[in-house]
This record gives structure tokens, sequence and C-alpha cells, in this order.
């Protein structure tokens, strides 16, 4: 990331939103919304004696990145690497951006002047040749399955939020550590929330088996705690995967295949009392049994992003059944969508791992690269095209088009086809009274031909379709 | 010898058609009654198209693309289609063509059952409705 930031050739538009794209490929022009972070980013090098100025003493607002485990202050770096290095205000939480009444002590400790409480949304416009789309996924809300008890239950955690107690430079500098600040005996791993579920979503999100062994792996060797993990299918397909799994199984870490039914805090037995109870059937053994855990994680799936169905409309790319933007071929072009020039990268597509994501995205670079080096595109011949005799002028054709690729020549009057705009939907050959516009490909003869053909009456034996 | 009705299907080339392709793809059980005829944009398709599949011979036809708003590859092409189908089934009751011989509507590259479905209670419909044999009728007016 850290490459990409310092490159000579990349531009990182940080805090941004596309707000609208026009053109089309090799002429893409971009409108960019630029948000406010409050920070001169061109002068601030990350020292981050702001955040030690800071008028709040103690950090008290829930960080993001830490899931919400640990605290951060107004000013501050969203994650150790982020790249810039480079800090931004929260405008609803810093005192001088809310009421303009703070002694401004963080403005105070930067020597390079870098604070400027008057920064405002800026709107950039971009021109550019091709369109990488990168949005990623966002994380299942495990919320929506109450039997799991997440949001109920104070230790019950996704997968997400143990990936950062597990971590050295998380909220609790590595420390596996409940809700109380003691260390879990025993953790119990639910495997599938939200994926491969007709409630919810029915594919697989294909990190989850994976991530679930590396926390089992962790939350183990951290803790000591006896680990259960509770699997439909275990599913470690990719280079080494499977050996992992295989040395998990050898670290005396318990399997138990089938889906949970329900975690709950009601004992039945002596041994239950204040634990977790996770109730699910044992398909191997056939048995319905009771797990009492100190911490259960849930391994929530990889879902599209909430905004998927905007931006897919935004730049003119379609979604497929699950929601992920689609690929023009799932086998053979898995990084083009139906736009020429716009090109996809990472899970926007569908969900995967990092050298899956990795591949994917070096794939789309290639593309884009290969696009623009050749200097010129090959459009396809699909246009629309105006026969100059018989165009009547009514000018009908102007309105319906959807890309403006039709103008009119006054000098000759009629109207004339601009063929790189030209996208071939034909709706101007439809709707052209005189009959003026073939659609290349999709002419009227060709169409009707076609009818007339399909229709025809059989001559081989009798009632066999030609 | 049983009835088999025939049927034209105009398709979209991005929402429908792929959902038919996709349909054949994962092998779901469907007529052989529906032909499919590719266009790119159901904005493409004239009326006089169905009108021409209708005095072909065709006892039903179907046309499909992408839902409104939003799924049309072409932004707004959709739309055109949603404006001239009614009209156009005016004119149909006005030949005496019933309603259930013509079909008009969306299904999404993602919907693939649900075109088989459609293709196969169709068929059915078309098929309980009988020979339409307009053909011969205006033949017969010719004379």
């Amino acid at each position: 990331m850290m490459d990409a930031g310092r490159h000579p050739n990349i531009t990182l538009l940080t805090n941004s939103e596309v707000a609208a794209v026009s053109g089309y490929v090799g002429n893409f022009k971009v409108t960019v919304k630029k948000k406010p972070r409050y920070i001169k980013e061109e002068l601030c090098v990350g020292c981050l004696q702001c955040i030690d100025a800071c008028t709040y003493k103690e950090a008290k607002f829930a960080d993001e990145f830490q899931m919400g485990l640990g605290k951060r202050k107004p000013v501050y770096l969203p994650f150790p690497q982020a790249t810039p290095q480079v800090v931004l205000i929260d405008p609803q939480r810093c005192i001088q951006l809310k009421t303009g009444k703070c002694k401004k002590t963080c403005a105070a400790a930067c020597d390079r002047n870098a604070i400027d409480f008057e920064q405002k949304e800026e709107t950039v416009e971009v021109d550019v040749g091709a369109i990488i789309i990168s949005t990623g996924f966002q994380p299942f809300d495990a919320t929506r399955i109450p039997a799991y008890g997440y949001g109920r239950y104070p230790n019950v955690y996704t997968g997400l939020e143990v990936e950062r107690l597990t971590s050295a430079s998380g909220p609790t500098a590595g420390e596996v550590i409940l809700r109380d600040g003691t260390r879990p005996k025993s953790v119990g791993i639910v495997h599938c929330v939200g994926s491969r579920d007709e409630k919810t979503n029915r594919y697989c999100s294909r990190v989850c088996c994976m991530y679930s062994l590396k926390l089992a792996h962790m939350v183990k060797d951290h803790t000591g705690a006896q680990v259960y993990n509770f699997y439909i299918d275990m599913r470690t397909p990719g280079k080494s995967y499977e050996e992992f799994y295989d040395k998990l199984l050898s670290e005396d870490v318990r399997f138990i295949r089938g889906r949970v039914a329900e975690v709950t805090d009601w004992a039945v037995k002596p041994e239950e009392e204040g634990k977790l109870v996770i109730r699910v059937e044992d398909t191997l053994i056939g048995v319905v049994r009771r797990i009492p855990v100190d911490m259960v994680i849930l391994s929530t799936g990889l879902e599209p992003q909430a905004d998927a169905a905007s931006v897919a409309s935004m730049f003119g790319i379609s979604r497929s059944a699950d929601g992920f933007f689609a690929e023009a071929h799932p086998k053979l072009r898995p990084v083009e969508t139906n736009t020429d020039g716009v090109y996809l990268a990472g899970c926007s597509q569908g969900p995967r791992d990092v050298p899956d994501t990795v591949a994917h995205a070096g794939a789309a670079a290639s593309m884009t690269i290969a696009l623009l080096n050749r200097g010129q595109v090959t459009i396809s011949p699909t246009v629309a095209s105006v026969d100059e005799k018989l165009c009547s002028a009514c000018k009908t054709c102007l309105s319906i088009c959807p890309y403006q690729a039709i103008v009119f020549n006054a000098d000759k009057n009629i109207a004339v086809v601009n063929d790189a705009l030209c996208k071939g939907c034909g709706t101007c050959a439809a709707a052209c009274p005189a009959a003026a516009i073939t659609a290349r490909h999709f002419s009227d003869e060709q169409i009707v031909a076609q009818i007339e053909g399909l229709l025809r009456e059989p001559k081989t034996a009798e009632g066999a379709r030609p | 010898m049983n009835f088999e009705p025939k049927i034209i299907a105009f398709l979209c080339n991005w929402c429908t058609y792929t959902a038919a392709d996709a349909a054949g793809v994962a092998r779901m059980e469907q007529p052989a009654n529906v032909d499919v005829i590719r266009v790119m944009c159901t904005g493409r398709i004239e009326p006089m198209f169905v009108l021409k599949a209708f005095a072909e011979g065709a006892d039903g036809v179907i046309v499909s693309g992408c839902h409104p708003p939003g799924d049309c590859h072409y932004t707004n092409g959709n739309f055109k289609t949603f404006r001239r189908m009614p009209l156009l089934e005016r004119i149909l009751s006005q030949f005496g063509i019933e309603d259930g011989r013509f079909h008009w509507g969306w299904i999404s590259g993602a919907e693939a059952p649900k075109w088989a479905e459609l293709a196969r209670t169709f068929t059915e419909q078309v098929r309980g409705l009988g020979p339409l044999n307009w053909k011969d009728q205006l033949a017969s007016k010719e004379d």
C-alpha cells in the first residue's frame, strides 16, 4: 500500500466518493467528492503529535478499526498502516468542529500548521481512460440471526472482533479475554454464519473456514482454551490450506460437524451454569449435543456492499444473483464487465481470499495497461447508421438516444450517428418513422428473415420442425 | 396429431437472453416450442416484429428484457418497451388475438429459473388457446 502511495504515476484520492461518471472507454470523466479531513494532506507527515495534544486527554470514542473494542480520539489515524500516513478529524466528535469553542491544542501542537478547521468538501473532476472497481465487501451483520445471540450475550463475538483481540496491535495487545477481563477456558467457533443458508445468503463465503482455523489456532495458542469448531463442511482448497487443517486436527482442536441451532445462556445441567451453551446436532454420531463454552465466535460471511446497486447503475455494470458485481464471463473474462473500460478487482466481484484477490487485482491492472498502451480502442461494429436519402429530419431519434450519440447536421438536414458513442442498442432504429436508421447486425431485414425462417412450414417428414 | 404451439421470443442480449442461456447451461427443463430471436435491447423491438411473427404463423410471442428501472444495459431502452408494448396489446386485441398469446415482461440475467418457468407456463397457456391460424386467414383474405 505504501508503494502505491509513493508511486509518481499514482494519485490517491482517499476519504472521497465518486459522485458521477460520464463518457466511454478511453474518455471517462469521473466526478469525485473529496470529503474534508480537516488536515492539509500535503503538509501532514504523520507524526501524530496532534493526537497526544487533543483536548480529550483520554480516547473515548469507539474505534471503527478495532470493531468498537478499542477507543480513539476525535483526531486519529484510521489504522496503523493507513495510506497515506495522514490523520483526520471526525467532525461528529471534534469540539471545535461541533461548537467552535475549543482550545485547539492539536493545532498548537502541529509545528507544520497542517490542521485546517475551515476545510470544505471539494469536487474534483478527473479524466481517465479505464476504471477498476474494487469496492470490496461488507461483513455479514450477525444480529440478523437472533438465535446466535450476537448483541444479546456479551461474550458472543464475530470473527473480526476476535481477530482484533488476537492482534498484538489490537485493543488488548494480543490478550484474548472476555468482556469481564478473564481468559476463556473453552471457545466455540460457529462456521457459516450468513453463508450457505437459505434464510440469508446461499453462497459459500470461501474465506470463513480458513480464518476460523486460524482463529482456532491463535486462540488456543494465546489462552490454552479448549476450542470447538462447528462446521457444515470443511472447505480448505488452496495451496497448503489442507495441510493447515491437518495441523489443527493434531493440535487437539475439536471439530463437530453440524449447523449450530442456537446459542443460549439457559443452563439445564450444573456444569452449564454461567456459561453459553451451544446446541447442535452432531451429524457424524447422530445426537443433539449441548456444549457449554465461555466464548462464542461467529464466523460471519462476506456480503456485497450496501450501496452496490447504486454503484452498479452509476458505472453501467450489472450484478449477479448474489448481489456482487457481474463479470463479463464467469470463466473466461473474470475481470472485465459488460461495459468497455470498466474492470473489477477483489471481493466486489465475489468472495475471495487474499492470494486470489492479489491475482484478480493484478489481472485487472494488466487489462487496463493493455487497453491504454494500445492507444486506440477497437469498437464494436454493431452500431446504428442513418441512410441519408431516407432521413426526413424529424429528429425523433435525437431525443430517444440514451448516449446523445446522434447529432443533427443542419447543413445536410440529416441526423448523423457518432460511431464511438453509439453502443448499438438499436432503439433509434425501432423509433425511426422513415425507417432510415439501420441497426447493424440487427437490421429489420435480418430480424424479419429470422422470424420467417423460424416459422417456415416443415418440408421434411410430417410434423418435424425445420 | 397433437397441437404443438410455435412461440417466438424476442429477448434482449443482456438480461433475458443471458437468463435463457444460463437456463440452458444449468440444464433446466424447458419446452422446445419457444424459439429465441436475440436483439441487443428490447428498445430495438419494433411492434411490427411481433405482428410479423403472428402473421408468419406464430401462436404466441414473448418480449422480455431488463427490469426497470436501472437494470437496462442501455440506461433506458426498457422504458421505451414499457411505452410501446401496452399500445401494441391494444392493437392485438383489435385484431382478435387473445391476450394470452402475447407476453411482455422482465427477467434479469440472474433469473434463469424464472425464464424456464415462463417458457413452460406460457407454452401450456398457448397450447390451451389452440392454433391461431392467422397466416391462413390472412392468405384467404388476399384471394
